[in-house]
């Protein structure tokens, strides 16, 4: 069984380990070997973040490497854009339409390429874009972008939502749940 | 019971399985998790040392009085705690002692790229290196077990892939460790010269066993295959060479990293055509093959700079990879002061002035960065206190008006207190600027001596800096809140004119901290914005100009207000 590639990546602070723990835990379950790589320290502080999940029958490096994703799911446009490379062969890109501009942007050293979503699409036939941070504000906060995400993503895994459902109350504080799951709702749509 | 655990977390489970009591480590990406998670088993005793000299005193005192104990630190941490490492070496242990060492190829994190299997080496203490989370559980338990058997502490060495990986672990049992008797035994344990000289050839003859033990131990293992070529490896690299080579070369997988087992890899030489070693960092084990009048290739195909990956060493083995196209140019996102950070006020005041900065290793690192580019210089651990002293000494008068020193309050009490004692002794009118956000920020919010909280976050002695500073020779201390522009830059501005030394502390929790409660997002009047875009001196990722006008996030923004001090306009409102 070929090793399956989930490359999630986006701006430290945006919940992506959240939701790679959730990937994880979710995959355990299911049987199979799992291996979650998360970056932390410096590069967390608003900057590039990249998390590797990969699962199969026997996973051996934690990373995942040029034309290995089989789904990246990015948080934010411009990091999307960045990782194109990582992507294999019919492999799926779901795409928050988010935009966060990086301190050079910022300070007008460099631009917030345009129309960046739209070439993502032009260039790549498998890619799901998302207005997720409206969906989860619709669901209660913005903070729960992590799991509309998650909710695409489990869109195109044969894995049965209740499972989804249950990792998410075991990866959540009580009290943040329904929102959680109605934003992972919102996402499955 | 199977759990997904990070290599981190795994080592805990290690140490918690073989019975550990004693844990005292300092935080330092990517080791950090090791020591946090120790401390939810409530069986260890766990705590932040205010350095990584301390924590390893800590946990030889513990070895000393009988207990299995263990000290955590990231690769730089261990120059640190180097002084206890070497001598320890020679009195051995009572109890078992772990030292945990985490390297950083690639630089996550991190200001060097420093390779710790030469500490192993150069003190002469066996090193394992594990290459997934079950084998960081399993590895560590062995350390403590090999640390007893052979008298002689143990390195564990961890990078950041195993570090910061989750893979599956089984999960077993607490061994009952009984303390193991303390008889005082100054030959042992007095490392004055007429003991050490005894010590030293014990040392060696210590070597030569684990060298013999290296050859036959199970943590060091061949996987022959129907292949010519034959790749030594070990950690994260035996990953990456199975990811792409599968069982179709032969494997010497190094479980064992110091000392290296001779005769194995002989053996394993003698059957391979082709000898390669996949290591990240210096040629280290490769070094050793060609010690052994071995015929190895390694760095001449590999870097020694920088991380390895599954595809980097396919390229190199010179096998097919899939085409891709690069990514278009695109801006980079470097990390940078969080929406919030209370150093930003502080750095934009300093930048503001123009002065020369010595800066520390802390997220306060980060006012390096543009916009503020306020750092003129970063080092390790505490130079910035030291460095501006010398600085001074070498500028006179002249850079005393214009130069400070900028340290974080865990920094501070790492390795800043003796820098400052310098200053109070040696005589520069130095200012030093502590950064004092009430945590140890980088490494994601540990507590200090400080903080007046231990590891549990239960209260504990709180360390007062002024009273601290006072006390080490400094008559002048003031305190400013950075989110006051301009006291901040008026204190600033006073404290380097003075014709003493002083100390400034910049006091503010750091924005993240859960205690932390600041306002509502600010909103800008696009009415009243006139475009000058005054606002974004500051950095604040919360800050961009969209159209004409500036635009806050409101997903970023904590409500500081610092950015509404820098609007001559009235154009930002809303918080307060």
């Amino acid at each position: 069984m070929k090793t399956t590639n989930i490359m999630i990546v986006g701006v430290g602070g945006q919940g992506s380990l959240l939701a790679s723990k959730l990937l994880g835990n979710l995959l355990l379950d299911q049987g199979y070997d799992v291996k979650v790589s998360e970056v932390h320290g410096m590069s967390q502080r608003g900057g590039s973040v990249v998390t590797y999940v990969k699962f199969g029958e026997r996973v051996y490096s934690p990373i995942i490497d040029r034309c290995e994703a089989d789904f990246i799911v990015a948080f934010e446009g411009l990091e999307a854009a960045r990782y194109v490379p990582n992507l294999a062969q019919g492999g799926r890109f779901i795409v928050n339409t988010q935009q966060i501009d990086p301190m050079p942007v910022i300070t007008g050293a460099a631009e917030y390429p345009v129309d960046i979503i739209d070439r993502l699409q032009d260039s790549l036939s498998n890619v799901d874009a998302i207005d997720a941070l409206a969906l989860a504000k619709e669901a209660g906060s913005v903070k729960a972008v992590n799991m509309v995400l998650m909710g695409r993503l489990s869109k195109y895994m044969s894995i049965p939502e209740e499972k989804w459902i249950d990792a998410i109350k075991k990866s959540v504080a009580p009290k943040f749940t329904q929102m959680n799951i109605k934003a992972f709702t919102l996402g499955r749509k | 019971m199977k759990k997904l655990m990070l290599g981190n977390e795994a080592v805990a489970r290690g140490m918690y399985e073989a019975g550990c009591k004693i844990v005292s480590s300092y935080p330092g990406t990517p080791s950090t998790e090791i020591t946090e998670y120790a401390a939810k088993y409530d069986e260890m005793y766990c705590e932040w040392a205010p350095n990584e000299k301390v924590g390893l005193e800590v946990a030889f005192g513990a070895s000393l009085a009988g207990a299995r104990s263990a000290c955590c630190m990231k690769h730089v941490g261990l120059n640190v705690a180097a002084d206890p490492l070497f001598t320890m070496s020679y009195t051995g242990v009572n109890g078992g002692l772990v030292i945990c060492v985490a390297d950083d190829p690639g630089m996550h994190s991190s200001q060097n790229e420093q390779d710790s299997r030469h500490y192993a080496e150069a003190a002469k203490l066996p090193m394992l290196e594990p290459a997934d989370s079950a084998e960081a559980k399993e590895f560590t338990k062995l350390a403590f077990e090999l640390s007893e058997e052979y008298d002689t502490p143990v390195l564990l060495r961890m990078c950041t892939r195993i570090a910061h990986s989750q893979s599956t672990v089984e999960l077993c049992d607490r061994e009952n460790m009984p303390l193991k008797e303390y008889e005082k035994n100054p030959k042992k344990y007095i490392m004055a010269p007429a003991n050490a000289i005894t010590k030293h050839p014990i040392v060696e003859q210590r070597q030569a066993k684990l060298s013999e033990y290296a050859n036959t131990c199970s943590v060091n293992r061949a996987e022959y295959a129907d292949s010519e070529l034959g790749i030594i490896t070990s950690g994260t690299c035996y990953q990456y060479v199975k990811e792409i080579l599968g069982d179709s070369v032969s494997i010497l997988k190094l479980g064992m990293v110091n000392p290296l087992p001779e005769q194995l890899i002989l053996d394993f030489a003698s059957k391979a055509g082709r000898l390669v070693v996949i290591e990240e960092l210096d040629p280290y084990i490769e070094n050793y093959c060609k010690s052994l009048g071995l015929k190895v290739e390694g760095k001449n195909i590999l870097p020694i700079c920088g991380e390895f990956s599954q595809r980097m060493i396919a390229e190199a083995m010179g096998l097919d990879v899939s085409n891709y196209t690069e990514a278009e140019k695109l801006p980079v996102r470097p990390p940078v002061m969080c929406a919030g950070c209370p150093h930003r006020g502080l750095f934009y005041a300093l930048a503001k002035k123009k002065i020369t900065v010595l800066g520390d290793i802390g997220c306060y690192t980060l006012g390096s960065a543009a916009p503020l580019n306020a750092i003129d210089s970063v080092l390790c651990m505490g130079a910035s206190v030291s460095g501006v002293h010398g600085f001074n000494k070498a500028r006179g008068k002249e850079s005393e008006g214009r130069t400070v020193a900028v340290i974080g309050d865990s920094t501070f009490m790492h390795s800043g207190m003796t820098g400052l004692a310098n200053i109070a002794y040696n005589g520069t009118n130095s200012t030093v600027i502590i950064v004092d956000n009430s945590i140890t920020g980088m490494t994601g919010h540990q507590h200090n001596p400080t903080t007046g909280y231990n590891i549990k976050g239960d209260p504990a002695t709180k360390i007062d800096l002024e009273t601290l500073c006072h006390a080490l020779g400094i008559n002048r201390v003031k305190v400013v809140d950075p989110y006051d522009l301009k006291t901040t830059e008026a204190v600033i501005m006073e404290e380097i004119a003075a014709d003493e030394p002083s100390v400034i502390i910049s006091r503010r929790p750091c924005a993240l901290l859960k205690s932390v409660k600041l306002g509502a997002p600010l909103t800008v009047d696009n009415d009243k914005c006139r475009s000058c875009k005054a606002c974004m001196r500051i950095g604040c990722p919360a800050i961009s100009m969209k159209g004409e006008k500036a635009k806050i996030d409101e997903t970023l923004c904590v409500g500081c207000d610092v950015c509404k001090q820098l609007c001559a306009f009235d154009a930002i409102g809303g918080a307060k």
